[in-house]
Formats: structure tokens, C-alpha cells, sequence
């Protein structure tokens, strides 16, 4: 196992210096920031001079080497705009991101898997096609829609909860719980609606297996037979998707958060991308690439948990 | 098969249900904004933080919340002291002895001097197109050891008050030395917001693209005239102010109308009248100048280089329609045929004629007389931004319909930015034309109006070059009387329509929302002092 780690992480490298020479080559093609940077009025002359004083004008060669070395030694550049560290700002933009990850995931698992089991022991009732129903219609409402509408129910008409903005738990944990959970719900809503499918499917699966009339020959009673035998042997996919789940709400929820003013990691990743603010978006898609390997590696770890069977 | 429910698990369900209504969901209201604090929705995300050596007008709204003027404009567009307690001229009109009033002080604590003044005044005249007018006039800004700066002019100038006392960007802040020395190349940092205005920056607090917070700089020493304006005593009344960024314009709608935020600063047209009939809320246009939509030429290569095109399709422009489609409401637009914003000093009716009567067929006429023949016409399609997306959908499809071959190519705002600064020719992605608007605030007089400028490398982009143009705004300049100058001004006009270095698409407002509870919110830029929150 210590050495499947070492393996996985050294592998990392080629993989996050790929990502590093794409998307420093890609944002270099559209062009440099130094039109933005200087302003409205700003003569060619000082478009120039700012082009200078910011290095677009090196060869890209010796720009990349420049943000390799330091982005070896820890450092992901400054904001070309404030001047603040990346890292400080991918520090002061996680939290929102990772609670928002956490209590959707929580909040997804806690309901979908049970409904997953459910439609699977049911499978071919009413309650079976329930929740598929409920599956599609959580694929196919866009998040934007969902949004709006539990925040005119609970916010405008009921006034139950607020609007938007986000409050760090540590700060005020009554109005975190207030201002999470109409993001969570609509995010939720996929989620619960991917992973009960997976469920689903996976149980159905393992229901039809041996051991599993075995273990209702024996007299197990249906809770045992459902959580313990076909669950736990339906786990593998199920996990996959969940890992990989997380690792969409690390970087790709920006429209829950623009809709609910969440300051997550996916609105600065934008609003970079629309200034063109290199050295952030650089530094944020390794960030991002670097969680996905993080996260696939856990997954991969999971595995020999759950089922014993596996082995690296 | 049978799934029992025994009564643990309907007394855990019932503990989780409990457990659930306890949390107060009520309090959603409490997030309201705390009394004394103005929650604010403003019309952009700060980054920049330097307001002398970049123009956006979020970044000058921030200037004017921390930093401060020697001169400031009121709401006539006079120009009053502000820092400064008053100003000698000499009799030649080439020394001006500028002395700063009592109890100046930096947010640091250490006092206010001239010469940190001074050499504000010079890092704002590097960038600031009128400040670079002002200091090529200018053999010395410095100061005499106390607390006067000292301009000396090398001939007279009639602008050297207006200039220091500007309304809009670049505005001429006042910083300390260490700021003020720093090259505009290099940006000012979070760390180093120091002013002497009557907010202090928390830079502890600072998101950016999140949150912005401000709290009152209890040492600050207003003056005594009632505020107007930029000018007068800047009294604050709030205990701070917090800008909150919204990226969507449903959920600013929503915040304001729970009363989570307290002032949307620009309420897009569209949404006004929903703004309007909510409830605990009011709607007001606290920008008389507006804004002026601009459709800018590329003077330097392919067909836009030929005045003729130009003219032509000027001529065929119809400004009513191009704000009907870009604003929409009437309430929130004017036709204006000057190139000064309307009911202002210097706005004209000097061949007003050209622009206020469009003819397509005219227009045919005189594209057909300029030589054009056929090849691509380049415009930088905005498509983020919906006041110029509509505009540009207007303009391109009358160019098209007068024979023109239009490529519009769509595009980010940031896109046109870096791609307007190129002087390339079109077939090396060289550019014809795009879309933008000023504050009224920006094109009050020839001098002021950077867009105005017809100096070639160093006018705006589009490069307009024109001696007849730059040597009457020179004129303008070292006239000396107003009469003097509105005449100046209608002259500029009819060459500019001559020229056309740009089409003027009329004049649009965008209306602050505001809950009912705040009061004493001044015209535009957005002040922040002189408001009340009850």
C-alpha cells in the first residue's frame, strides 16, 4: 500500500507538468493582459511600459521557466490586478468551496443511497419508477433554475432563509447553516439524482447474485441482506462516483455559486479568466488537476476497503 | 420480503425532524444589513487598487472613498478646494501658490504635506491625459517647506484648477510620498492603501471580487460647506460601507429586496421598473450627465482609415434606434446630437444636423464617393456586456444594409481590450471599429474628453490624428473666458464631424436602487459621505 502511494504521487508529476504546459501555452495564445492592465486610455506607450514591467514581452520560453521554478518552490505567482498571492487567494476562496462540497455530498449520499437501495429491493414498483422519475428530473432541471426557484419559495416568499452570501461556520455557525442550505439543496438535487442510479443499478446487480439468496435462505432479516451483503459488495461504483463528485464541486460550480454569491473557488477562477489574470487561472488548474489525482488516488484506496477482493 | 420499521428508527427520525425545525430559519431576515454599515451593490469587482494609474470608475469610486483632492467639482461643476484652503495665482497667471487647510492627516496618522501633494499631482500627470496637457505646461510642481505646493507654468494655462480638480478618472488623488513616488507601471497594493479621505480601507477584509469593507476614519476633519458633489464637507455618517460583488443580477434583485444589501449602485434598465415597484424601495437616477454610448474608428488601417467611410456610416446611424435597442426604456435614455453630453456647458448644436437626421440613402451615397470597395470591415463584437452587444447588433446591421462587408467578430470585453490595442492591419487581426461608453463626467469639454484627442500615438486607441482638432483644443485651453471657449468648442465640433473619429450613439442612465431606510445619497460618482442609514 505505502508503495501504491509513492507510486501514485510520484505519477502526479508528468501529469500536473502537462496540465502546466497546456494551459500556460493556451492563455499565452489569446494574447497578453497588458491592454487590460494599463486602462481605458492608456497610450501605446504605456501599454507598452506595462507589457515590460509585467515580462509579457520575454520569450514564452523563458516566461514559463520563470513560473516553473516558481511554482517548484511553492510559489504560484501573484494576481497580475491585486498583487495578492495565489495561494492567498485560493486560501481565502477554499472554505466557501469545500463546505459547500462537504455538506452537498453529506446531504447527497445521506438521501440518495438509501433511495438507490430502496428502488432496487422495489424494482419494478411504483416506488422504483419513483425515483427514476426523480433521477431524470434532478439531471434534467438546470442548476440556475433550481436556484431560483427555492430561493423565491424560502427566500422571497416565505422569507425563511437568506438570499445569498456565504458565512464562514467558524465565524457564526447559526448563519452558515441558514445561508447553506438552499446552495446545498440545489446542488444536491444531481447529485442525489446521479448517485441514486448508480445505487440502484449496482444493488440491483448484486441482489440477483448467490450470496445474497444464500444469505436470505439463512433467515437474515431484508435490512441486514440489503446493507450489509448487497450494499456494501454494490460500494465500488458507488464510491467512484462520489469521489469523483467532490472532486466537480472543488471546480466546477460556478453557477451555484454566482447564483447564490457563494466567493468559492470556481467564481475566482472565472472572474480570472474573464480579466485574464494569468498567474490565478494557472495557478488554480493545477489546483484543480492536483485535487482530481488527490481524490482519484483515495478512490483507488477506498476500493481495497470495500471490497477485499482488490489488491495493489 | 419484508423492510420492518422498528421503534428506534422512527424515534432517530423523529429526533432528526425535531432537530431540524429547531434551527432558526426565521433568522433568515436577520441577515439583514447591520444598522450603520451601508451594504452595497456596486457596478464592478475591485482588483486594481490604483486609482491615479488606471481609469476604471470602480477603481476611482474606491479612490474616492479613501483618498482625497485638492479640488474637487460640486454639483454645478464648479470647481471648490477641498484639501486645499485656498489658491494664490500670480498676475501673469504662471505661478499658482496652493496652500493645504489645517488638520490633514494620512490614515497612518502622519500629517499631510505638500510635498507629498506634489508629487502626487506628478505620478497623476504621467497618466492622465489632462493631467500630461496640464504638465506640458508645466517648469515646476514642487513646494515651498510647508504646506504649499508651488505649480510654476511655462505660459499661461486656463485649465489648471479644473485639471487638479477633475471629477472622473484619471481623478488626481492625493497620496503620501512613498506612494507618490512609486512608478505607474507598478501597482499600488492592498498594503499600502493609505489616503487621507474619510473612509479607511480594512485590508484585512479585502476579497477581491468578493468584498470590499470600508470603515470611518474618525480623524478625519470635514469642511465646513454643505457637501455637493465631489466638493464640501465630506461628513460621514455611517459607521462603514461594505461593496459585496454579485455576478448575477437575479439574486442582486432578490438581495435588495429582503434588504440584505441597502444601495445597488446600478440597476440595469431593464430591471428598473421591477426595482421600482418593490416594496421599501426607491429608484433614482443620481447622474444627471449619464453615460455616452461611442462607436470608435480605427484611424490607422483599412477602411476606417478613410474619413469618408466613416462619414458615411455616421450619417446612417439612427440614435433613437440604437438606444431603443440598447437601453430600451425612454425614462433612461436622451438623444444627444453633440459631442459634449447634453445640457452642458459646452454642448452644441454645431452641425448637430448630420447626426440628428440619418439617411441610409445619403449614406450609400457617401460610401460610394469614398472609395470603399468592399473590403472586410473588422468590429470587435462585445458579447458580455448587454448595452453594447445591443448597440453593435444595430450598427452592424445598418453598415450592412449601405453595402459595407461587416465582420463582426464576437467577443469577451477583455478580448476587445487586448485586441483594440492593436495597431496591426486587419488581415493580422487589425480591428475597424467597437463599441463602449463614457461618463458624462469624462466628456464634459474637449480637454477633459481623452476621446477627443486627435495627438495620433498618443491619443486614445483608434489613433485619431488631426492637427485642426488638437490646435483648437489647444486653444481651448489657454482661452480666456468661457464665452471664449463654448465658441471654441462648437468649432471642434463641426471638424469633428468632419472627421468622425468616432460615432456618438446618444445619451443612457442607469439608475441607483435604494432601500427606503437610507437617505442623503449625493449625485454621481457614488459618494459615500453625506449618507444616513436609519
Amino acid at each position: 500500500m505505502p508503495l501504491l502511494v509513492l507510486q501514485r504521487l510520484v505519477s502526479t508529476i508528468p501529469v500536473l507538468l502537462v496540465v502546466a504546459v497546456i494551459v500556460f501555452l493556451m492563455l499565452r495564445i489569446s494574447g497578453d493582459p497588458a491592454a487590460i492592465l494599463a486602462g481605458d486610455t492608456a497610450t501605446s506607450a504605456q501599454i507598452e511600459a506595462v507589457r515590460q514591467a509585467f515580462g509579457f514581452d520575454r520569450p514564452i520560453w523563458e516566461q514559463f521557466l520563470g513560473w516553473i521554478v516558481q511554482v517548484l518552490q511553492g510559489d504560484l505567482g501573484e494576481s497580475l490586478f491585486t498583487g495578492l498571492p495565489v495561494t492567498t487567494l485560493i486560501a481565502q476562496r477554499i472554505e466557501p468551496t469545500l463546505m459547500l462540497a462537504l455538506t452537498t455530498i453529506v446531504f447527497s449520499v445521506l438521501v440518495a443511497v438509501p433511495l438507490g437501495v430502496l428502488a432496487a429491493w422495489r424494482s419494478g414498483t411504483w416506488i422504483d419508477r419513483a425515483v427514476m422519475v426523480f433521477a431524470v428530473l434532478g439531471f434534467s432541471v438546470p442548476v440556475f433554475v433550481l436556484g431560483y426557484g427555492f430561493m423565491y419559495v424560502f427566500s422571497i416568499e416565505l422569507r425563511l432563509l437568506p438570499v445569498q452570501g456565504y458565512t464562514s461556520p467558524f465565524v457564526d455557525p447559526v448563519a452558515f447553516a441558514q445561508g447553506i442550505i438552499l446552495p446545498t439543496l440545489t446542488l444536491s438535487c444531481i447529485y442525489i439524482a446521479l448517485i441514486a442510479r448508480i445505487t440502484r443499478a449496482s444493488v440491483l446487480e448484486t441482489l440477483n447474485e448467490d450470496y445474497i439468496r444464500t444469505a436470505r435462505a439463512k433467515g437474515q432479516v431484508e435490512r441486514t441482506v440489503l446493507f450489509r451483503h448487497a450494499l456494501r459488495n454494490a460500494a465500488v461504483p458507488i464510491v467512484t462516483v462520489i469521489g469523483l463528485g467532490v472532486a466537480l464541486l472543488i471546480g466546477g460550480v460556478v453557477v451555484t455559486e454566482s447564483v447564490f454569491n457563494i466567493p468559492g473557488l470556481g467564481r475566482l477562477v472565472v472572474d480570472a479568466i474573464t480579466r485574464r489574470d494569468y498567474p490565478i487561472i494557472q495557478g488554480l488548474i493545477l489546483f484543480f488537476a492536483l485535487i482530481y489525482v488527490v481524490l482519484n488516488l483515495i478512490i483507488d484506496l477506498a476500493y481495497t476497503l470495500l471490497d477485499p477482493r482488490i489488491r495493489y | 420480503m419484508t423492510f420492518k420499521l422498528t421503534r428506534r428508527d422512527l424515534l432517530a427520525g423523529a429526533a432528526a425532524t425535531a432537530g431540524m425545525s429547531a434551527l432558526p430559519f426565521g433568522m433568515g431576515r436577520a441577515r439583514a444589513a447591520p444598522s450603520g454599515v451601508l451594504r452595497v451593490i456596486p457596478h464592478a469587482s475591485l482588483t486594481i487598487l490604483d486609482p491615479v494609474a488606471t481609469t476604471g470608475y470602480i477603481v476611482r469610486n474606491h479612490g474616492y472613498l479613501i483618498y482625497d483632492t485638492l479640488f474637487a467639482q460640486d454639483a454645478n461643476l464648479e470647481v471648490k478646494p477641498q484639501m486645499a484652503s485656498g489658491v494664490e495665482i500670480s498676475d501673469d497667471k504662471l505661478t499658482y501658490r496652493i496652500s493645504l487647510r489645517d488638520g490633514l492627516a494620512w490614515h497612518d496618522g502622519s500629517p499631510v504635506t505638500a510635498e507629498d501633494c506634489a508629487l502626487s499631482l506628478i505620478r497623476w500627470g504621467q497618466v492622465d491625459g489632462m493631467g500630461r496637457r496640464l504638465f506640458s505646461y508645466m517648469e515646476s510642481c514642487t513646494h515651498d517647506g510647508t504646506d504649499t505646493i508651488v505649480l510654476k507654468l511655462s505660459r499661461p494655462y486656463g485649465l489648471v484648477l479644473q485639471s487638479i480638480g477633475k471629477l472622473s478618472t484619471n481623478v488626481p488623488f492625493m497620496m503620501p510620498k512613498r506612494m507618490a513616488e512609486k512608478p505607474t507601471s507598478e501597482r499600488l497594493t492592498a498594503e499600502e492603501q493609505v489616503g487621507s479621505g474619510p473612509f479607511r480601507f480594512v485590508g484585512s477584509e479585502f476579497r477581491p471580487g468578493a468584498r470590499v469593507v470600508y470603515e470611518r476614519n474618525p480623524d478625519y476633519v470635514p469642511r465646513d460647506e454643505p457637501a455637493s458633489n465631489a466638493a464640501g464637507g465630506k461628513v460621514v455618517h455611517l459607521e462603514g460601507v461594505e461593496w459585496i460583488n454579485f455576478p448575477d443580477p437575479n439574486t442582486q434583485l432578490n438581495a435588495l429586496m429582503t434588504g440584505e444589501v441597502d444601495y445597488w449602485e446600478q440597476v440595469p434598465a431593464d430591471l428598473a421598473p421591477i426595482v421600482a415597484g418593490m416594496p421599501g424601495v426607491k429608484v433614482e437616477n443620481f447622474n444627471p450627465l449619464g453615460n455616452m454610448g461611442m462607436a470608435r474608428f480605427n484611424s490607422l488601417v483599412g477602411a476606417s482609415a478613410n474619413p469618408g467611410v466613416r462619414k458615411a456610416i455616421v450619417r446612417a446611424l439612427d440614435q433613437t434606434a440604437l438606444l431603443q435597442a440598447a437601453v430600451g426604456s425612454p425614462e433612461y435614455y436622451k438623444e444627444c446630437f453633440s459631442v459634449f453630453p447634453c445640457e452642458t456647458t459646452f454642448a452644441n448644436d454645431a452641425d448637430a444636423g448630420f447626426i440628428q437626421e440619418p439617411d441610409l440613402e445619403e449614406a450609400k451615397k457617401l460610401l460610394a464617393e469614398s472609395g470603399y470597395n468592399g473590403e472586410p470591415f473588422v468590429v470587435l463584437a462585445t458579447t458580455d456586456i448587454p448595452v453594447q452587444t445591443n448597440y453593435i447588433q444595430v450598427i452592424v446591421d445598418t453598415m450592412r444594409r449601405m453595402g459595407i462587408n461587416v465582420d463582426a467578430q464576437a467577443m469577451d470585453w477583455a478580448t476587445v481590450l487586448q485586441r483594440r490595442a492593436s495597431k496591426n492591419p486587419i488581415e493580422d487581426g487589425g480591428w475597424n471599429m467597437f463599441v463602449t461608453w463614457w461618463e458624462g463626467a469624462d466628456l464634459l469639454d474637449p480637454v477633459v474628453q481623452f476621446a477627443m484627442s486627435a495627438a495620433g500615438d498618443t491619443a486614445w486607441v483608434g489613433w485619431a490624428q488631426d492637427d485642426v482638432i488638437e490646435g483648437l483644443r489647444t486653444e481651448f485651453a489657454e482661452a480666456g473666458s468661457i464665452d471664449d471657449q463654448k465658441e471654441i468648442a462648437r468649432k471642434i465640433q463641426s471638424r469633428f464631424f468632419e472627421q468622425n473619429f468616432h460615432a456618438v450613439l446618444g445619451q443612457f442612465f442607469t439608475p441607483t436602487g435604494y432601500r427606503d431606510n437610507v437617505s442623503g445619497i449625493l449625485e454621481a460618482p457614488p459618494f459615500f459621505w453625506n449618507i444616513q442609514k436609519s
